[in-house]
């Protein structure tokens, strides 16, 4: 089965390349995969493609690690305070109806084209499906399993770490794979307007040249680095939620 | 043991006592002027029809609903087994069994009490791998891991088929044997009732109507047909309204 689920792609690769091969599939429009490969090797070699590759990784990891942690205070916040529900989730849940990427003029105006706002813009992207699912993860634990805390005694604290926050990992977790998907588009964007390095960068400096070897590679990497990064969300998941039914290994 | 006849007074308090206790929501009385004594090592049965308060009054014992009236005592806070197992399905079951439990030696002591429902060699097993009646023992050693002076348990077996109840019945009598905490057991079943208790109550109308203290050894038992009687079940003995 792993084997047919792979046949597709593969044969569709093959039917590129040789398209391309026999003149069909004009380089100006769609490269074949062996040039996309080689020039991948040419720009891995001389050093830009990891120096470009690295500045995506740092902003991806900063926006998130900013988004998430800001996301995920605001959420327990919420989460366990109703006052605090009262004071902030009506005006979060008004900005989240803005699609975030609308957002981006006026973060151009604030921080300009450097860094700063490349990261917030993943911040952003991400600090949404964190805060959404932090919260909804902590009210939805098991009020029978909070009253059993109680019974055997445990404090506020205790109870949070041993029953709340367990209890609401699996939609914090979702919330994770959801904000490492919008942080990917948010780099996509922010990279295209003003970069001077990254993949985005690198797609934006092939488009003045008509590299489309180039752009398909950088279209290559983005993916990649999507499946990756669901990989990491997956395996967090299984280990996390190694007893829950709908994760675990052991079904 | 001569020297030492003069009982403690903590020999004496009783696991739990209420006095005129009220309880109820909004305008509906649930338990009113309810007088209860259990001592420790006996065990209480309470039963009552459906809706008679039963739980209401067990909740208020645990400390779990405030009360409108009255006065509970209790020496210490009271283990509680609910009719779900209540088990942290994120947890392995020795953890859940130490729940709560603030002792350095915590895995020992739920290993001891795994052992002693009989699922000594399944520490590190999930919940979710345990049928419904070996979740019940665990519930139980969790209760009984944090050596309860009083042990409440709300309809524990209810859900479990008819031969596990049975081996169920005979696992409590014997832990409750060694622990001695005073238990109340709610119920609806009037067999598990006379197979368990020193002393049967049945609550009615906010109150306890009925009490019978059984005498295991010689004197007659209680008949089913009476209990039953009181219930309201199966005869044409009125209740009094
Ligand atoms: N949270 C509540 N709000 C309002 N009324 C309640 C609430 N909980 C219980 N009651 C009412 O109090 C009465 C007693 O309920 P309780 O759960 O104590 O009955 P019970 O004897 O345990 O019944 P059962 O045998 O069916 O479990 C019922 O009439 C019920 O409707
Ligand atoms: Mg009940």
């Amino acid at each position: 089965m792993l084997l047919l689920s792979w046949l597709a792609p593969v044969v569709l690769l093959i039917v590129w390349e040789l398209l391309a091969q026999a003149g069909w599939l004009s380089p100006q429009v769609l490269p074949a995969p062996s040039k996309v490969v080689r020039t991948a090797f040419k720009l891995a070699t001389s050093g830009s493609l990891l120096n470009d590759l690295g500045a995506s990784l740092l902003r991806a990891t900063a926006g998130f690690a900013i988004g998430g942690s800001v996301g995920f205070a605001l959420g327990i916040l919420v989460g366990f305070s109703r006052i605090a529900e009262a004071a902030i989730d009506r005006s979060i849940q008004m900005i989240r109806a803005i699609p975030f990427l609308a957002a981006l003029p006026l973060v151009i105006v604030w921080l300009g084209v450097g860094e700063a706002q490349k990261i917030f813009l993943v911040a952003l992207g991400v600090a949404f499906p964190i805060y959404i699912n932090t919260t909804l993860g902590i009210r939805q634990v098991d009020p029978k399993l909070l009253e059993l805390g109680r019974v055997q005694g445990l404090g506020t604290l205790e109870l949070i770490r041993r029953v709340i926050l367990p209890g609401a990992l699996p939609s914090i977790l979702t919330g994770v794979r959801y904000a490492l998907a919008t942080a990917w588009l948010a780099l996509v964007v922010a990279e295209t307007i003003g970069a001077q390095s990254g993949i985005g960068f690198l797609a934006m400096d092939a488009r003045e040249f008509l590299r489309t070897d180039v752009i398909v590679l950088t279209i290559a990497i983005y993916a990649l680095i999507g499946v990756a990064a669901d990989g990491i969300a997956r395996t967090l998941e299984r280990r996390l939620l190694a007893w829950h039914p709908n994760y675990g290994s052991a079904r | 043991m001569t020297l030492h006849a003069v009982p403690s007074p903590a020999a004496i308090a009783p696991a739990v006592a209420v006095t005129g206790l009220h309880r109820a929501y909004g305008s509906r009385v649930v338990i009113e002027n309810l007088n209860l004594r259990i001592e420790r090592g006996e065990f209480v049965v309470l039963l009552g029809e459906s809706g008679c308060g039963k739980t209401t009054l067990l909740r208020a014992l645990a400390g779990l609903d405030a009360i409108d009236g009255g006065r509970i005592t209790a020496p210490r806070r009271p283990a509680v087994v609910f009719q779900e197992h209540r088990l942290l399905p994120w947890d392995s079951l020795w953890r859940n069994v130490s729940l709560g439990l603030n002792a350095t030696d915590a895995r020992q002591r739920a290993a001891t009490a795994l052992t002693e429902v009989g699922l000594g060699g399944r520490l590190d097993d999930w919940p979710r791998n345990l049928s419904g009646g070996q979740a019940q023992r665990v519930a139980l050693a969790r209760a009984l891991v944090q050596e309860p002076e009083l042990l409440l348990l709300d309809e524990p077996f209810a859900a479990l088929d008819a031969l596990t109840r049975i081996r169920m019945h005979d696992l409590v009598r014997e832990l409750v044997a060694v622990h001695r905490p005073g238990v109340l057991l709610v119920t609806h079943d009037v067999d598990e009732a006379i197979a368990l208790a020193d002393r049967i109550l049945v609550m009615r109308e906010g109150r306890i109507a009925f009490e019978h203290r059984m005498k295991r050894n010689g004197a007659a038992p209680i008949a089913r047909t009476d209990l039953l009687a009181e219930l309201g079940v199966g005869t044409s003995h009125p209740i009094p309204a």
